[in-house]
């Protein structure tokens, strides 16, 4: 018999699936050396991000610099290194901002009927503005920085969460444990937390982790077009964006800092794929 | 008909909602800049008197609920402002950049869909074999490769390197029509492949869904074949969530427009509004988020409509 | 029942063995099943869930998915082997020569395309006829399965239809091409047991009409009796039991079977007796049975624990008003189960519902202790759920997959603030035992139990407040037969232990004819007859009584075709115009405490 109640998985099988899933330990790795190499930057980078050496200027990788060099003669390796620390930082700090946003609203909407229609309608104005207008509205109204940056994507991306939250939890108020619940008289703050939330866990954690990669790719096309962070500190945006003009004869300049987004990006897919498969046996048994 | 005369109307109500609320969202964005909107659009260097002055062009001094009121009246008599930097009214500015953005947003959805529908149905169909791997292998690795960067690629290998498409421009009226569109050729296939991806993977796991249920194993016990179980049965029944990932990729396409417009120097909407961003143009973002917002909502008033077509279930 | 001319028979299996790929290897779920069906016979496959039964029928049509299955043996359809056609050749025999029809009608119709289209395209696939001609022939057919208003409702959507419509559509569609063999898999089980006597009356009349072979696959031996003539037991993927159905229900040789006949309930075994009686207790080792004590009676003169008086709860849809509960009335005294029973919509669970206060009712008035908790607010109702609990049909949703039973059973405890942690914990031990199970168990999580297990879990769970009385809604209608027996078992001592009171909410006769005190029968959101359980059972008065009550499949063979030809008609609605004022019901006592509501 298979029913809604059987979501949920105990860890330690959970964790067996995680290394059965190929992929799944594929895009762990990948992030987990991502996330390394941006904690460990200033101990594994080879250079100062912003040294600056006009002798060595647009040198094609080699030993000494494994990425190469810019037109400044900074070293792309340890830029790409460093600028992974404000790709993390901004993603991170949207996760957070969108999540704590997108379950308040979404559990408020799909949990007490009063909320819902106009929680419901004002997601859908938000969600019509595409996520990278929105943010750049944000941005210009509040100023470049990398606080304002984290706060209008995390705003930009918590009605994905809010949707995906209010739907869950739509499903779960018609089970029968969460009448249970009621029937037994527990106070509601208990009953959102600890039947709600707590069964809403695996879902959210799935889509936090596609805007987790969301929030990757919108930093990196804001920092292109000028109009993200700005901090002295590269990041892998506005690499691109300075290598742009001497991509002709120093393609490097953009291969590596594009192969870094991508890889993280990617990276990032894998995990929420993999995590979906474990936590909905369902779409695992068809895939 | 009367079924779909009432059902129009009803979502015609929600669609008026929504257009509000957006309406809305949009003036506040603009009242949220710290400090003074005029200040800041000027810059350092702008005298009391500029400002002042500038103040009372945008209306800064009347009440915020007045502002708004003006706001308001002023979009429904189609004015959105005035460009400060352009000396223009937004619409006209607006205007004048929407075709290149229209035919980029076109092209791509439509190279999306064809290679979308047919890969992720025959993967589904195909499931678990190499072809099905490679077709999720690839799209993961597609949905991770920022447009821009594709475009950047794009370039360097087929304009730069092989000369057929031109790097950048578009041309002006002057230039033929076909001409104009070659220049689109880069960008829409940069936008149209990366977000082939997502509407790929979707399409599969719709497919996946539908050819598990039910009534897809009655066709089989009719004896029907597998053709007709895979295009008739399942697919029709498949349509009803892609049309979704369809009209919500097309929100996604117009977010991509803005980058890669920039990339390709394509004069467009996208275009507009960065070069607003940097000169502090609040007009004209406000003008172009509000047109794009409510262009969406209008497709989403679409597929809304599409649903009822196809699925006869739909409670109106 | 008809009599078999000795000849080949339609389809015969040998040895089917179909293995399943695991991540271990294949795996059979069934093993060396053979059996024949002649024309004109109907055999049944019975067995419960996980005996393998739907598995040999998907087989038989080479359903199952090919790359994840595996089938051998020999599948013979008039001595050709099915295993061994081509997938051109199986494409003509499905829907050809073996029509099928499913368990659950409400997802078995394609629901994007009319009801005409899907019988249709049957007769263009075999019969080569064009759409047109295909039309004409469709409401031919729908007219031969008594689908009222066949030709109007051709061209409408299977949504449009009741589940008992749609199977008539799924029948439709089998029989287009006139089948040699039909093989219907559970197709009553999703069905109201009145709708099930329709159908199944259906599907003989056509059986004889077309000589017809009929495989059927069931779970209810009730139905087994009524339409078998020879009958296959599977357990485990195992044929245990083969034979003519009366001598399997005379004289069963296998254990499992005389266990499974002893365990299921049946109308009209109670006897002389006056209050519930406890289900036999089965020897699964020997599977004999020993039938169960007679409970207590119910003092008559304590005051009643829940009075509900004139109850309604309506609420609005677009296109109308549904009155799902309409002027109910009913009392409970401490120690006494009454049984709402009804088919689905009848508001009986809306009743439970509204009783416990999971919704609000629109009029009436609810005392529960006497305390009037119809409009108690946040903190009288809190101390109303000390008082009033309830347990939940599916087993597999009535506990949160992240909580640890005790954890859960707990909970209400703590919540109400009725012990410390400590004292909880000993409570949960005792509660589990209480049960059934053991104390130990609390520290695990609901994954780790079968259904029967989380049942009494459930039951526990509602027990930790110390209620007086507890709606049961469907409590054990999910439950396999030998579980169901057990739990209804639990329910009765629990009830003797404590003098708890049960609003039983069953549509399953049998097991309210054991379990109840009094019955109150419900149609349309009323209660058309309400009375002691023996007046109800064994003198019915109300006409939707009585056919609810004949069309309940008897497990005895010999007292097949008792049921009288049912009528064929789609259950009204309970919704109406917004303007719509239910009309004021009066009821005559026919026997004391026996009322019947008059006819309008």
């Amino acid at each position: 018999m298979t029913t809604m109640a059987s979501v949920s998985m105990p860890f330690a099988s959970g964790l067996r699936r995680l290394f059965g899933n190929r992929a799944m330990l594929f895009g762990a790795i990948i992030l987990g050396i991502v996330i390394l190499a941006a904690i460990l930057a200033p101990w594994i980078a080879p250079y100062a991000p912003n040294k600056l050496s006009i002798i060595n200027k647009l040198k094609p990788p080699s030993m000494t610099n494994f990425f190469g060099t810019d037109e400044f003669g900074r070293d792309i390796f340890s830029r790409a290194i460093f600028a992974g620390r404000i790709s993390l930082l901004v993603s991170l700090g949207v996760v957070v901002i969108s999540t704590v946003l997108g379950v308040i609203l979404g559990v408020a909407a799909g949990f007490f009927r009063r909320l819902d229609a106009p929680i419901s309608r004002l997601l859908d104005a938000m969600m019509s503005f595409p996520d990278i207008l929105l943010a750049i509205a944000l941005v210009a109204a509040l100023g470049p920085s990398l606080t304002t940056v984290i706060l209008a994507l995390g705003i930009t991306y918590a009605p994905r969460l809010a949707r995906i939250v209010r739907g869950s939890t739509l499903v779960l108020r018609e089970l029968p444990y969460i009448e249970a619940a009621v029937a037994m008289g527990l106070p509601t703050w208990q009953i959102l937390a600890r039947h709600v939330l707590l069964n809403l866990a695996s879902p959210i954690l799935v889509q936090a982790t596609f805007v987790f990669a969301s929030a990757m790719l919108a930093e990196a096309s804001l920092s292109f077009l000028g109009v993200g962070v700005s901090t002295d500190m590269p990041t892998w945006g506005t690499m691109l964006a300075s290598g742009r003009e001497y991509m002709n004869n120093a393609p490097w300049l953009m291969v590596f800092p594009g192969l870094a987004i991508v890889f993280s990006v990617l990276s990032l897919q894998l995990l929420g794929d993999g995590l979906r498969d474990l936590v909905d046996p369902r779409l695992a048994k068809e895939s | 008909m009367a079924r779909i005369a009432q059902a129009l109307l009803k979502r015609l109500g929600g669609m008026a909602i929504v257009l509000a609320l957006v309406v809305t969202v949009v003036f506040i964005i603009v009242r949220v800049t710290p400090g003074d909107p005029a200040a800041v659009m000027l810059g350092s260097d702008a005298t009391p008197a500029d400002i002042a002055q500038l103040r009372e062009k945008m209306g800064l001094d009347a009440p915020l609920l007045l502002q708004y009121g003006q706001f308001v009246l002023g979009i429904l008599q189609g004015d959105l402002g005035q460009s400060i930097f352009l000396n223009q009214p937004v619409t006209t500015a607006l205007a004048a950049r929407a075709e290149p953005t229209f035919f980029l947003t076109l092209f791509s959805i439509l190279i999306a869909v064809a290679i979308a529908l047919p890969v992720g149905i025959l993967s589904a169909v195909k499931r678990g074999t190499i072809f099905d791997q490679i077709v999720v292998t690839l799209t993961m690795v597609a949905a991770s490769v920022p447009s821009f960067w594709l475009g950047l690629i794009l370039i360097q290998v087929f304009a730069v390197g092989q000369g057929w498409f031109p790097a950048s421009g578009y041309g002006g009226p002057e230039t033929p029509f076909l001409e104009r569109l070659h220049h689109l050729v880069l960008p829409a296939v940069a936008l149209g492949v990366v977000n082939s991806a997502l509407i790929t993977r979707f399409t599969r796991a719709a497919m996946l869904d539908v050819l598990g249920d039910d009534y897809v194993r009655t066709a089989r016990a009719k004896g029907a074949g597998e053709g007709r179980v895979i295009l008739k049965h399942a697919l029709k029944n498949a349509m009803i969530p892609i049309i979704t990932v369809i009209g919500l990729s097309i929100a996604m396409l117009v977010a991509g427009a803005v980058v890669t417009e920039t990339v390709f120097g394509l004069p467009g909407v996208g275009n507009l509004v960065v070069s607003a961003v940097l000169r502090r143009d609040y007009p004209v973002i406000q003008g172009a988020l509000l047109v794009v917002a409510a262009i969406y909502v209008l497709i989403n008033f679409i597929v809304d409509m599409l649903y009822i077509l196809v699925d006869p279930r739909v409670r109106l | 029942m008809t009599d078999t001319t000795k000849k080949t028979p339609v389809l015969s299996v040998e040895n089917l063995t179909t293995s399943f790929k695991t991540p271990e290897g294949w795996k059979a779920v069934i093993r060396n099943i053979s059996l024949h069906v002649d024309a004109g016979e109907t055999v049944a496959i019975v067995g419960e869930s996980g005996s393998g039964k739907s598995v040999t029928a998907l087989s038989t049509m080479r359903l199952l998915p090919a790359g994840r299955s595996r089938t051998e043996g020999r599948i013979l359809l008039d001595g050709t082997d099915l295993l061994k056609a081509s997938e051109a050749e199986m494409r003509k025999v499905r829907g050809g020569s073996i029509g099928m029809i499913f368990q659950e009608p409400m997802t078995s119709l394609n629901p994007v395309f009319t009801i005409g289209n899907q019988i249709a395209e049957a007769l263009v696939l075999h019969r080569g006829l064009s759409w047109s001609q295909a039309e004409v022939e469709t409401v031919r057919l729908m007219e031969r399965v008594r689908i009222p208003a066949a030709k109007a409702r051709l061209h409408e959507y299977p949504h449009k239809f009741s589940g008992g419509m749609r199977q008539r559509v799924m029948i439709a569609m089998a029989l287009a091409c006139r089948p040699k063999l039909l093989i219907a898999d559970e197709p009553t089980t999703a069905l109201d047991v009145t709708i099930q006597a329709e159908i199944l009356h259906l599907l003989r009349e056509l059986q004889r009409e077309e000589n017809m072979g009929v495989l059927f696959i069931t779970h209810d031996m009730g139905v087994v009796a009524e339409i078998a003539d020879r009958t296959v037991v599977m357990f485990r993927g195992d044929m245990v039991e083969t034979g003519k159905t009366d001598e399997i229900f005379a004289a069963p040789t296998a254990t499992y079977t005389k266990s499974l006949l002893a365990s299921i309930p049946r109308l009209g075994t109670m006897g002389s007796a006056v209050a519930p009686k406890r289900f036999p207790e089965v020897d699964a080792s020997t599977g004999t049975a020993t039938d169960g004590r007679e409970m207590n009676p119910v003092a008559s003169t304590v005051a009643p624990i829940l009075k509900v008086d004139n109850l309604a709860v309506r609420f609005d849809l677009p296109n109308g008003r549904v009155h799902a509960v309409e002027d109910v009335s009913f009392d409970l005294r401490p120690g006494e189960t009454l049984s709402l029973v009804g088919e689905s919509g009848c508001g009986k669970s809306t009743t439970g519902r509204a009783i416990i206060r999971l919704l609000n009712p629109s009029a009436g008035s609810i005392v529960i202790d006497g305390q009037d908790v119809t409009k108690a607010g946040t903190r009288e109702l809190r101390t109303m759920r000390r008082t009033s609990q309830m347990i939940f049909q599916d087993p597999f949703a009535s506990l949160n997959p992240r909580i640890t039973v005790g954890s859960a059973i707990a909970e209400p405890i703590l919540a109400h603030g009725l012990m410390g942690r400590k004292d909880a914990k000993a409570r949960v031990a005792e509660l589990l035992e209480q049960v059934g199970l053991s104390a130990a168990m609390a520290d695990r999580h609901p994954h780790e139990f079968s259904g029967g297990q989380r049942q009494r879990i459930s039951i526990a769970r509602a027990l930790a407040l110390n209620p007086k009385f507890i709606v049961a809604d469907e409590a054990v209608s999910a439950l396999d037969v030998s579980v169901k027996a057990q739990v209804s078992n639990l329910l009765l001592d629990l009830q003797e232990k404590r003098g708890l009171a049960y609003l039983f909410i069953s549509h399953d006769m049998a097991v309210v004819e054991r379990m109840s005190h009094r019955v109150a029968v419900m149609f349309l959101g009323e209660i058309v007859e309400i009375g002691p359980r023996a007046a109800i059972f064994d003198n019915p008065q109300h006409a939707y009584t009585q056919r609810l009550i004949s069309a309940v499949p008897i497990p005895d063979p010999s007292r097949r075709g008792q049921t009288p030809p049912p009528l064929t008609e789609e259950i009204k609605s309970p919704v109406r115009p917004f303007d719509y004022v239910a009309p004021k019901r009066s009821y005559r006592e026919v026997s004391p405490g026996h009322f019947v509501q008059d006819v309008a």
